[in-house]
């Protein structure tokens, strides 16, 4: 385990400037009066109906994940940079999918080996040639970030088809607001609830050819038994849009229509929410349920939007991700501003035998895998747990990547002895339509166990406020 | 509005109806049961009430006789039971949340706070809790679903919607209500006008909050005849089948006129309605009072497949 983590309030004694008024709050907080708020904060959420719906595990269907009132804060300075490196990525993210569904320059440059992007399983040969409205594949980008130093960000990855969280970004920072009204009028902070209306303008911004005035924008959710239902429902409401499920749209006459209490309404553009698989059963699976007939061919022709366009995922594969220094110098002729951790690919021969030599030391994770399942944390693994890992390591050393065992930031966290420093991680959501834009902020994960590294929700993370100071 | 929107907001209010009906029955079965003279016969009160719930064949396989604690137990908290209060309580809830956006936060507030203190219930020890209280429970859960609806909701279609659903669930409910009685006298006709059978009606008026009610408009001694009239034919009861049909009329006209639409749904809530105007008791009891119920309750459950068809099929053109 690393010892030496960098924590984003405390350098030895000192507060480091962006935490300094969060001192005294801290300090002015008796027990009870944290519990109580903490109490508070818990109904706000159930009441808004915020949970996490786990259905089929048995337990409490209607989970919360567990909300720390204690904000991160980044400077102005600190965010400057992060937004130039996001909005970058995004653009060169962008450039590679439109490239490798077109003419596959980068490959016939020989910067990307073709069977990487052909002979991934995210690659989606069916919309090969297909140029979506204004070039745009992947129209919300989440890149989650971590942090070692003061000045020293690392990408660990990108999210191009759907990222979620968003609402929790959102509702962290409403109910903070609702809690702590003083804190915000000491410190001044950036807004980020412009964001379901910046989401809205970049979808409308891609509409398709075909539509005619005012596009209607729908979010496409698999329905109200998917764990992220709040979120779709609760962006369908910020946005004003409607919420459909895949029997609520048809294809007729080259458009797709929603059905109404007043008849069919034309469709523009999908924010869907369901896999490329489930989109449209002529098309990719015949099985599903879920998706609508003809869908295809009507985005084929110009009549429908997608977002994120169908095949988007070939470029947040794990294997592509360590690419992507080399996407932003290619595409864009710029240097990244952001790296990538280093990684290790087992597919390769060299990588394969550093890693089964280090596996100890390094975090292994499936190529294809996401939630912090099926992943080896080395050094807060015992021995028996590495060996078992290195059987499944043996039997298809092509799944899997390694990275080695980052120092993350910590920030301090209410636990129940009080306040401790515990490992953080970053996903801002990028937009990309007419432009590229990107709300101050984003969702702060926290790994409340001590010593954790593993954030994700469903491995005992929780969720913080996060705050961009402004000047 | 989404078809399937509409449909959710319909259900949400056909199944709060429907749950505080199943309380009211409970409440109507515990009453009749307190007579001495009840419980003779190859039926007694109990098997009337599971019949005119149209849950009786459900019952009968799972439990077999119709025992009172049992019947309780089917009616309030059975999930194998889809029109017991929790089932009922359950989906409501499970509409709201589908159509989430659609609610204000008050009305999703009712309806959020009704399943989980339905939650908390369930796991309460059956043996603390009195029938009386948890058809209390059900019916203030009720009040709140209908206040805030009131209240707060936007007067546009989704409002409608779910007022089509409460008006067009409690013309059933109070039609299935009345026929209970039907039931019970059915094996004792020389009952009429006796004790027993005034009891039974004013258990009935009890169980529909209308006792005080039916005496401030009528007076005097209750007669089949009267509270027959109170609950079918007077434009006052606020439960009676020709004001929940004239409400449901409202709300198809409303819904006609926001989308500059005739349809054929809000021809046949008119034909209904007008039938019913020019209906008097004394034909009502010549074809039958049961017989009558049975016919208005097919004739109920055609306009609601014709809204149904009209507006929540995601069909209309």
């Amino acid at each position: 385990m690393p010892t030496q983590c960098f924590n984003e309030m405390y350098q030895g004694e000192t507060v480091r400037a962006p935490y300094a008024r969060l001192e005294d709050w801290m300090h002015a907080m008796p027990t009870e009066f944290r519990q109580m708020k903490q109490a508070e904060a818990e109904a706000l959420f159930r009441r808004i109906g915020i949970t996490f719906a786990v259905y089929g595990e048995g337990g409490d269907p209607d989970r919360l994940i567990p909300f720390d009132m204690f904000p991160r804060v980044f400077t102005q300075t600190e965010w400057r940079k992060l937004e130039r490196g996001i909005k970058q990525r995004a653009r060169a993210l962008n450039a590679f999918l439109l490239d490798v569904y077109g003419r596959g320059e980068i490959i016939r440059a020989g910067r990307v080996p073709a069977s990487l992007v052909y002979q991934n399983a995210a690659y989606e040969p069916a919309v090969a040639g297909i140029v979506p409205p204004r070039g745009v594949f992947s129209h919300i980008v989440g890149v989650d970030l971590v942090r070692t130093g003061p000045e020293d960000f690392f990408v660990l990855e990108d999210n191009c088809r759907t990222p979620s969280g968003v609402s929790y970004m959102l509702e962290n920072r409403e109910i903070m607001m609702r809690m702590f009204p003083a804190l915000f009028r000491e410190n001044r902070i950036e807004p980020v609830d412009g964001y379901p209306a910046l989401l809205r303008r970049t979808l409308a911004s891609v509409a398709p050819a075909k539509c005619e005035g005012e596009p209607t924008v729908v979010i496409l959710t698999p329905g109200h038994f998917n764990s992220a239902y709040y979120e779709h429902s609760f962006l369908a409401d910020m946005m004003g849009v409607e919420l459909v499920e895949g029997a609520d749209l048809f294809v007729e006459s080259g458009l797709v229509w929603m059905r109404t209490t007043e008849g069919p309404r034309r469709v523009d553009v999908i924010y869907r929410r369901i896999d490329d698989a489930y989109l449209d059963p002529l098309c990719f699976r015949p099985d599903s349920m879920l998706g609508i007939p003809g869908l295809m061919d009507v985005y084929r022709s110009g009549g429908v939007a997608i977002a994120s366009a169908p095949g988007a995922g070939v470029a947040d594969d794990k294997a592509i991700y360590t690419l992507v220094p080399e996407m932003i110098r290619f595409y864009l002729g710029e240097e990244p501003v952001l790296q990538n951790v280093p990684t290790w690919q087992c597919a390769k021969q060299d990588d394969y035998a550093y890693v089964l030599e280090h596996l100890g030391e390094l975090v292994v994770k499936e190529v294809h895998g996401s939630g912090g399942y099926g992943m080896l944390v080395g050094p807060s693994s015992s021995k028996a747990q590495i060996e078992a890992f290195r059987a499944r390591l043996i039997a298809n050393p092509g799944n899997y990547i390694a990275q080695p065992t980052l120092a993350l930031s910590t920030t301090p966290t209410f636990v129940n002895e009080g306040i401790a420093p515990r490992h953080v991680d970053l996903r801002p959501y990028c937009l990309v339509g007419e432009r590229i834009e990107l709300v101050p902020g984003g969702l702060t994960r926290v790994a409340l166990n001590e010593g954790s590294l593993v954030v994700n929700s469903s491995q005992g993370g929780g969720v913080k406020d996060t705050w961009v100071l402004s000047e | 509005m989404l078809s399937r929107t509409a449909e959710n907001l319909f259900w949400i209010a056909r199944n709060f109806e429907r749950a505080e009906t199943m309380a009211r029955l409970l409440e109507v079965g515990a009453r009749m049961a307190l007579m001495p003279q009840a419980g003779h016969g190859y039926r007694n009160e109990w098997d009337s009430l599971l019949r005119a719930s149209g849950t009786a064949v459900g019952f009968a396989e799972k439990y077999g006789d119709p025992v009172q604690r049992n019947i309780e137990s089917y009616l309030f908290f059975d999930r194998d039971n889809p029109s017991s209060v929790a089932s009922c309580v359950e989906r409501a809830r499970e509409n709201g949340r589908i159509v989430r956006t659609a609610l204000t936060t008050q009305v999703w507030d009712a309806l959020n706070a009704s399943y989980q203190e339905m939650r908390a219930l369930e796991r309460q020890p059956r043996s603390d809790l009195e029938l009386s209280q948890l058809t209390e429970w059900t019916m203030r859960h009720a009040a709140q679903l209908r206040g805030a609806i009131d209240a707060t909701q936007l007067r546009n279609d989704g409002y409608h919607f779910l007022g089509l659903g409460f008006a067009l669930e409690r013309a059933d409910n109070t039609a299935r209500l009345l026929d209970v009685k039907y039931y019970v006298l059915l094996p004792r006709v020389d009952f009429v006008g006796s004790e027993l059978d005034n009891y039974q009606w004013q258990t009935l008026l009890r169980a529909l909050s209308a006792h005080r009610a039916f005496h401030w408009a009528y007076g005097g001694d209750i007669t089949a005849h009267k509270i027959a009239h109170f609950l079918i034919l007077n434009r006052q009861s606020p439960r009676s089948l020709l004001t929940a049909n004239g409400e449901a009329l409202g709300h198809l006209d409303a819904l006609a006129q926001a989308y500059g639409n005739a349809t054929p749904a809000q021809e046949r809530a008119r034909a209904l309605l007008a039938q019913l105007e020019k209906t008097t008791i004394e034909e009502i009891f010549d074809e039958g009072l049961h017989e009558f119920l049975t016919r208005f309750v097919r004739e109920n459950a055609g306009l609601a497949a014709l809204v149904q068809q009209t507006y929540l099929s995601g069909e209309a053109r």
